[in-house]
């Protein structure tokens, strides 16, 4: 078997004797697409912080393609291929669509001396234009981020994440604070921009149809635990999963 | 580099406001041509914090690099002789950048008000020296010779006024270069979301440290620039905590919305300054504080604001809001 994108091993977090991850053990191959559910504290967003460097782990193991990654700053984690999306957009707020992504493209492609460049020029805006394109977000590129809907700016916010070219990709809810006809929409292009690209994407997500309708596997947390890794159909049939992360049967979760 | 300068519309409206600078410093009895000098280049300091500003830092202490700048220049003249304005800046920029660079190292390291308040407390550390130094003249400080300009002497002014005119159209177009590159479009992107910048893969502390060498360098500029033009340096009216206040003062007053505005402050300033103290002696501060009050008030994006304003109504292109 190759090596796994991501492995992580007996990972372990605490705050001050509070302990918010613990025993994690998740291995993920190139291109899959895991969904990482848990009701509110159950430790989602720590697991993401520390493979992306946010946090520290206080003790385990973190690989990326074989090579430990444990306790990695957040911009090494992105000039190696692990990058992220937030729960709640970090986009340049008081910048047009177009100037948020030419500086992220200025800074992803360029880098050094290259930053003394104008990023209005020909190849950058180019390659700003196709992102906004596949992310359909064209018609509001000289929007001020600011002024932009909670799904517009979460498709910026992602677009943002994959302008450094990530073979790992994590995303925090990327469909938190979305109207729920947005979010089929939002998801659909997301994942098939990355799907295309084969990169390994491991999402946050509360909401069980999307959950079931995009991943390939499913990590379940509760406690700071992994309760149930398994395939969708299989995880959300879980007794555990359904007790302490759906809270009800999942038929009555789609009704 | 050069595509930037040509495109920018900014560096032609100020290379023109340059122009006509030195044809008015020609006509204008000589205590007016004297007050724009000094005014434009105590905006060379303010054009230094204006870089800091559009980052969301402020520093109270900038009289440091301001003072270092006069001191070179001072030492310069006096140890080793140079008198050659051009020369002498050197001295005041190489001074303040290789100051600027080391507590950089410290001052990338936080934000808001401890910034303000730790480049505070490096500023009076060299008003202490500085103020007990016999050998540098204390608290009175030391006379500095008239400058050359490029091997020539010259009996008046003017010519200095012209090379203060030059440095400062010059300073204008490299700081509105590095505004207009993907590391000046960093600055504004720091100040909006930091997390997300060291998410892109570079490193936040590394765009301060640059942009704080940046603003170090123009102040000593400006330092160096009045220690020549007033034959002058001492601590107090070089590097004392009211000199750093003088320069946020100017800073907020004048607006971070173009390159100019920090020399429009700067020569609004002096003039404010000399007619204060002409006309109310004893109340002058009275009047400073109460236009900074009035500008809070009415014009919270300064003096700038307002010139932008009138050129929006003017010209609804984008470009020219820049």
């Amino acid at each position: 078997m190759s090596t796994p994108a991501l492995k992580v091993t007996d990972l372990h977090k605490s705050f001050s004797g509070i302990t918010a991850a613990k025993n994690i053990n998740v291995e993920a191959a190139d291109g899959e697409i895991i969904g990482i559910i848990g009701a509110n504290g159950a430790g989602k967003t720590v697991f993401v912080n520390m493979i992306t460097g946010y946090l520290k782990p206080t003790a385990g193991k973190i690989e990326y393609h074989g090579k430990d990654i444990t306790g990695i700053e957040p911009r090494d984690a992105t000039h190696i291929g692990v990058c992220r999306s937030f729960q709640v957009s970090q986009v340049f707020m008081t910048m047009t669509v177009e100037e948020n992504l030419l500086v992220a493209l200025a800074i992803a492609h360029e880098g050094g001396a290259a930053m003394l460049r104008s990023p209005h020029h020909p190849e950058l805006l180019a390659e700003a234009e196709r992102l906004m394109e596949q992310f359909t977000i064209l018609p509001h590129r000289h929007a001020v981020a600011s002024t932009l809907s909670q799904g517009v700016r979460k498709l910026l916010d992602i677009a943002m994440a994959v302008v450094t070219d990530p073979k790992v990709l994590l995303l925090d809810e990327p469909t938190s604070g979305v109207s729920i006809e947005e979010k089929f929409g939002i998801m659909d292009i997301v994942i098939s921009a990355l799907k295309e690209k084969g990169t390994t994407v491991l999402f946050v997500e509360h909401d069980m149809e999307i959950v079931e309708r995009y991943v390939d596997r499913v990590l379940a947390f509760y406690q700071g635990e992994i309760i149930c890794d398994a395939p969708p159909a299989e995880a959300l049939q879980d007794p555990k999963v359904i007790e302490f992360v759906i809270g009800h049967e999942p038929e009555a979760a789609n009704a | 580099m050069i595509d930037i300068l040509k495109e920018s519309r900014t560096v032609r409206w100020v290379g023109l406001a340059a122009i006509i600078l030195i044809i008015i410093g020609a006509l204008v009895p000589t205590w007016v041509m004297n007050n724009v000098m000094f005014g434009m280049a105590r905006g060379l300091a303010v054009l230094g914090l204006m870089v800091l500003w559009r980052t969301g830092l402020i520093s109270f202490g900038h009289a440091l690099y301001f003072g270092i700048g006069a001191y070179a220049v001072a030492l310069a003249d006096f140890g080793l002789g140079v008198s050659d304005l051009f020369l002498r800046l050197l001295f005041a920029i190489g001074a303040s950048v290789v100051v600027g660079f080391l507590l950089g190292f410290i001052l990338r390291r936080y934000r808001s008000i401890f910034f303000a308040m730790l480049s505070l407390a490096f500023s009076m550390v060299l008003y202490g020296i500085l103020a007990k130094m016999e050998s540098l003249g204390s608290t009175d400080g030391f006379s500095v010779t008239p400058p050359t300009i490029l091997g020539m002497e010259f009996e008046d002014k003017y010519a200095l006024f012209v090379a203060i005119i030059v440095i400062c159209f010059v300073s204008a177009c490299l700081v509105q270069f590095y505004l207009k590159s993907a590391l000046g479009y960093l600055t504004t992107a720091i100040r909006d979301n930091e997390i997300r910048v060291e998410y892109l893969g570079y490193s936040v502390r590394r765009a301060i440290h640059i942009k704080y060498v940046i603003s170090a360098a123009l102040a000593g500029a400006a330092g160096g620039i009045l220690a020549s033009s007033l034959g002058q340096v001492d601590p107090d009216s070089m590097v004392n905590w009211t000199v750093s206040g003088e320069l946020v003062f100017v800073t907020i007053m004048a607006g971070a919305g173009s390159v100019a505005a920090p020399f429009l402050g700067g020569v609004v300033f002096q003039f404010l300054q000399t007619f204060s103290l002409q006309y109310f002696p004893d109340y002058w501060q009275f009047f400073e504080g109460l236009t900074l009050l009035l500008i809070i008030f009415f014009l919270p994006g300064g003096i700038w604001s307002l010139i932008q304003k009138l050129w929006v109504r003017e010209d609804k292109s984008p470009e020219a809001a820049e």
